[in-house]
């Protein structure tokens, strides 16, 4: 039946539509980012922030104010909207909303590790980890030595398992391999989680599938722009590029062989989107650096998903818009604190 | 169809190895028939004159209510369901959509009300299947429409306030297809005379 996702949506995710739709429709708005951006002190902020959909959520914060206590707030604030759509999910919504939170996994694990490496107590990093990526296993996962380690003793029981079959070695975790480890296991989990989506069909797989990847190919760039002050070898980077991307194995090719910017601004070239996202980057004179030009191109995407009914691709546009969010009053609470508020209009706005 | 055995879940299995069964015996039965010379008593037009007329009108009546009222079920849960998701954060939506639901359940209406039609009739008629068929599966269309823009209408109204209006009147010519069935269904039932 041509009409199938419209007919049994509903059944089991008509009523999460619903509240996603809700929770999608209280994201600060540019007028609110405008009142945000003008405020004195952290204090004026917490004011501010009473009057949108956070309420009162930092009530409670008896001690001085800090960003990170502000960041801290937000974080579990978005948990908790996400547990509870998590907890009311069944299959195959169920397993869509898990794979989102792998990425904050992947994300808690390698701080752990880094963390380990630099000798600091568990203690101290348990509470740095994002809500969203928490498993049980966590505390343990500073004892490993090597990823091999790690897999077999930790995480062949967490979800994060099937990610571990490429980037399985005997080298000790410093630094750098904790850094090449984070990048096989999120190419593994990327293109994973679109064999997931295709397979899904329909408005899921024309919704999600183009988001993810883009994801895909902002992390082979970024990839490349940071591997050119490392010794990181062509064969080793065209190991961490998805190939779930828009990018053909060709391009990748030639990213993985690239030296410098103007190589990659190449292999942008191919692509209208990537083009605009490279165009005014190489000027020192534009207000975004490559990253934030990657960041409101994912926004961009992730608006687009809110336009079709009866799809998952809602639930995964909130959960990142949400987190945009955070980054962008994150950003306008440290111009504030610092006292620097030249730049505090580098915000990227929503709606 | 074998080899994906392997990337099928347990739904998938079981609908192609019933559909796979049932054809190939329908395909067994009728090369046997047709083997053995016994075509002849695959007959059409005994089946017809010898069935009681009584049970097409009674399946008529039936086929009336039962799929208007599958319809009318199906566009209340699309509707209900976007009503309280959206009624969460936009607790003003709540009493406005009901106006939706009513549109589903008149779609129930018009089959039960159909039913008692063609069923206090006294002459008794091949003609009652017809109009039983017609005003049943017109119901069903209309009530799943009904539904689906129900529950746009339900999210939309969530977001802002002044779009409910203007998606209500495409709910409206959406129930009106309902009305049509019934409309077809009587003039059916109008005409019933039995035989010479």
């Amino acid at each position: 039946m041509s009409g199938c996702a419209e007919l049994s949506f509903n059944v089991d995710n008509g009523y999460l539509e619903g509240l996603v739709r809700g929770f999608k429709a209280v994201i600060l708005k540019r007028v609110d980012y405008i009142n945000l951006a003008q405020c004195e002190t952290l204090e004026d902020l917490k004011l501010h922030l009473q009057s949108t959909d956070y309420g009162n959520f930092l009530a409670n914060e008896n001690e001085d104010l800090t960003v990170s206590r502000i960041d801290d707030k937000m974080k579990e604030k978005l948990f908790t909207e996400f547990r509870c759509l998590r907890s009311h999910s069944v299959q195959p919504l169920s397993t869509f909303l898990d794979y989102i939170t792998y990425s904050y996994m992947i994300d808690n694990v390698i701080l752990l590790i880094t963390g380990a490496v630099h000798q600091q107590p568990v203690s101290e990093l348990l509470p740095r980890c994002h809500p969203l990526g928490n498993f049980e296993q966590m505390g343990a996962v500073s004892i490993a030595q090597n990823s091999t380690e790690l897999y077999n003793a930790i995480m062949v029981d967490t979800p994060l398992a099937q990610f571990f079959q490429d980037s399985l070695s005997e080298m000790n975790l410093d630094e750098m391999n904790a850094e090449i480890l984070r990048n096989k296991l999120y190419k593994s989990y990327l293109e994973s989680f679109h064999k997931f989506c295709k397979e899904n069909g329909g408005t899921t797989k024309e919704i999600v599938c183009p988001i993810l990847e883009f994801e895909a190919d902002r992390r082979a760039f970024i990839i490349t722009v940071n591997s050119f002050e490392t010794d990181l070898s062509q064969d080793e980077r065209s190991q961490l590029y998805p190939t779930c991307g828009k990018l053909n194995p060709e391009e990748l090719r030639m990213l993985a062989s690239a030296e410098d910017h103007e190589h990659v601004k190449a292999v942008a070239d191919h692509h209208s989107d990537y083009k605009l996202i490279f165009e005014g980057s190489g000027d020192s004179s534009s207000d975004r650096t490559l990253e934030g030009r990657f960041f409101e191109y994912e926004v961009k995407l992730n608006t687009l998903a809110f336009l079709n009914q009866f799809h998952f691709g809602l639930f995964y546009a909130y959960i990142k818009l949400k987190e945009q969010e955070i980054r962008n009053i994150v950003w306008i609470a440290e111009c504030i604190a610092q006292r620097q508020r030249s730049k505090i209009d580098n915000y990227i706005p929503i709606f | 169809l074998f080899l994906h055995f392997g990337t099928m879940n347990g739904h998938a299995i079981l609908y192609t190895g019933v559909t796979v069964a049932f054809w190939s015996t329908l395909l067994i039965v009728g090369i046997c028939y047709t083997i053995f010379d016994l075509g002849f008593r695959f007959d059409v037009a005994w089946f017809l004159t010898e069935t009681s007329p009584f049970m097409w009108a009674n399946l008529g009546i039936g086929l009336a209510i039962s799929l208007s009222v599958v319809g009318a079920a199906w566009g209340i849960y699309i509707t209900g369901s976007s009503i309280i998701g959206g009624g969460v954060k936009a607790p003003r939506i709540k009493t406005k959509n009901l106006v939706s639901i009513i549109f589903c359940e008149a779609v129930a209406i018009y089959g039960i009300i159909m039913a008692i039609v063609i069923s206090n009739m006294a002459e008794v008629s091949y003609s009652m299947f017809g109009a039983g068929l017609t005003v049943g599966f017109s119901n069903l269309f209309c009530g799943i429409c009904v539904g689906i823009v129900g529950s746009g209408a339900a999210l939309a109204d969530a977001q802002n306030a002044s779009l409910f209006v203007k998606i209500l009147i495409v709910e409206i010519f959406g129930s009106a297809i309902g009305l049509f069935g019934v409309i077809v269904a009587i003039l059916q039932t109008s005409k019933v005379k039995m035989g010479d």
